[in-house]
């Protein structure tokens, strides 16, 4: 029993992450129409600025999480605009090709500036609590920092998408770009919006990962595949349904070391979202494929 | 005194042939006028030539005097002009306010009484203002529709068959509300396929075909006109 709790544990800090990842991918699939290759190393990008600024600073590991945002925010507009803005207009397709380009470029240049070596945030361990109440489970502050933190950054995009003009305005293009056009909506600065929020929110999932484990140039690509299967299986274009995706898949995948070799992880992921494409296509809640 | 809109000898398509040969239009500020015509005539075309949609290869739009050719759809909109698109023309998983605030996003200021504006045009959108306008019947998306375009209290109305696929009995009333729109002052181009009907209502109408004028009359006149009565309303 105590072993499924802290599985549970464990499969919700991974099930936070991919949501951070799986918003992001959700809502540029809803606004642009492609399958954004490059989040898992936008993640990673994340990730290194955020060592980046601790270790210039001298800051604790949490510093990280507002720089990997900020900064990530900043790059995805202008990949955007340097990038994907030139191809807009052309097939979809293409701009996902252009986004496997941009993933390579991205996980590369970490490479070049950071080394292939594994990195941490902080050397040391941390001690978790012994809650004798939960039969002895163990919890680090770390993970209840990411789960808490990531419920509030979903609770603002939430807010964002409901109370905002600028939010309702996301949903509407997502739901009908032609409409949208003709309502008078600008189009340019919801896209631009878009990015903001994909870029920081694909930053605090590296951040994420890396004060869960180690921060390492594929980490963010390997995460890809996850972050994908939390999107699909939520309805991709669906912001909401990347949460629930996401959290089905991270419970999922821990939980599935129980029965399974722990190697088998991505596949766990992998099968739940071919089983969804082949049952139930559209996601649970109604995508905009 | 120029018309609120005046479209001349408009020439364009979709990228390929030329859709429209010449398409003649004009609508005074208390007018409704209809465009019919035979399928492919380019009525839908012509409308959405008007609102920017498709680029005018030759001929010119004015609005009120002012030279509109090609102009984006956000510009239309800003001078005061809404489009109504036949199909797809709400956001179905917004709910039936979201929706009209989506067709005031360039407007500043409060909204509140441009939303009583329509609500009380379309009283059962204020019951159904929380609903997801994508699980609403045709006729009440429809009215969703039309008062989104109101939103920005438009000068000029373009509906693409603002009828098509409702009951006998939610045509008679989609054509009550468009009278009580223009009661308001709004001008009204629409394109409809209940050519009879929407001509009983309209000051006048077009004939299409093939792209360019056939017949261009007041809607009694054209009601009235064997060879049109033949040709497209089916006797």
């Amino acid at each position: 029993m105590t072993d499924i709790l802290q599985l549970l544990i464990y499969g919700l800090v991974l099930g936070s992450v991919l949501t951070m990842g799986a918003i992001g991918v959700s809502m540029i699939f809803g606004i642009l129409r492609f399958a954004h290759f490059a989040h898992g190393d936008f993640m990673t990008l994340g990730a290194y600025l955020g060592l980046s600024f601790i270790s210039a600073f001298g800051l604790s590991s949490w510093w990280a999480l507002p720089a990997a945002m900020v900064g990530m925010a900043v790059i995805a507009v202008f990949i955007d605009q340097v990038l994907y803005r030139r191809i807009r207009r052309t097939q979809p397709v293409i701009l996902l090709i252009a986004s496997f380009g941009m993933a390579l470029i991205l996980r590369s240049l970490v490479q070049l500036i950071w080394g292939s070596d594994n990195q941490t945030y902080t050397s040391g361990i941390q001690f978790p609590w012994q809650l004798d109440w939960l039969g002895g489970m163990r919890l680090k502050p770390d993970h209840l920092w990411i789960m808490l933190i990531s419920l509030g950054l979903v609770a603002g995009v939430h807010l964002f998408l409901t109370r905002t003009r600028l939010g309702k305005a996301m949903r509407a293009m997502s739901d009908n770009m032609d409409l949208a056009l003709v309502s008078g909506i600008p189009a340019e600065r919801v896209i631009m919006v878009t990015w903001v929020i994909g870029g920081a929110l694909a930053g605090a999932a590296g951040v994420f990962l890396g004060i869960d484990t180690r921060l390492h140039p594929v980490m963010g690509w390997t995460t890809l595949l996850p972050v994908f299967a939390a999107a699909i299986l939520g309805g991709i274009g669906r912001p909401y349904g990347a949460i629930a995706g996401g959290m089905i898949i991270g419970v999922s995948m821990e939980m599935s070391t129980l029965l399974i070799p722990a190697a088998y992880k991505p596949a766990v992921a992998f099968a739940i979202m071919v089983g969804m494409l082949i049952l139930r296509p559209q996601g649970i809640f109604k995508g905009t494929v | 005194m120029s018309s609120l809109l005046e479209a001349k000898g408009l020439y364009g398509g979709y990228g390929g042939a030329d859709i429209l040969q010449g398409t003649n239009l004009r609508v005074e500020s208390d007018e409704i006028v209809v465009i019919v015509g035979p399928n492919g005539a380019g009525k839908s075309t012509a409308m959405k030539a008007v609102f920017g949609l498709l680029r005018i290869r030759e001929g010119e739009v004015r609005y009120r005097g002012e030279a509109i050719t090609n102009a984006k759809p956000e510009q239309m909109v800003r001078r005061g002009i809404a489009y109504v698109p036949q199909e797809k023309n709400v956001f179905p998983s917004l709910t039936v306010r979201e929706n009209l605030e989506m067709g005031a996003y360039l407007m500043k200021g409060d909204l509140s009484q441009r939303l009583d504006k329509v609500y009380t045009l379309f009283p059962k959108l204020a019951d159904r203002r929380r609903q997801q306008a994508g699980l609403m019947s045709g006729g009440e998306r429809q009215m969703v529709a039309m008062g989104r375009a109101l939103m920005i209290d438009p000068q000029l109305l373009m509906l693409d068959e603002p009828t098509a696929g409702l009951s006998p009995l939610l045509i008679d009333e989609t054509f009550e509300r468009i009278q009580e729109i223009n009661a308001q002052g709004i001008g009204v181009l629409m394109v409809e396929q209940n050519a009879k009907q929407a001509l009983a209502i309209a000051n006048r109408g077009y004939v299409l075909a093939t792209g360019s004028n056939r017949y261009e009359d007041t809607g009694p006149n054209l009601l009235a006109n064997p060879e049109v009565a033949e040709m497209f309303l089916g006797g």
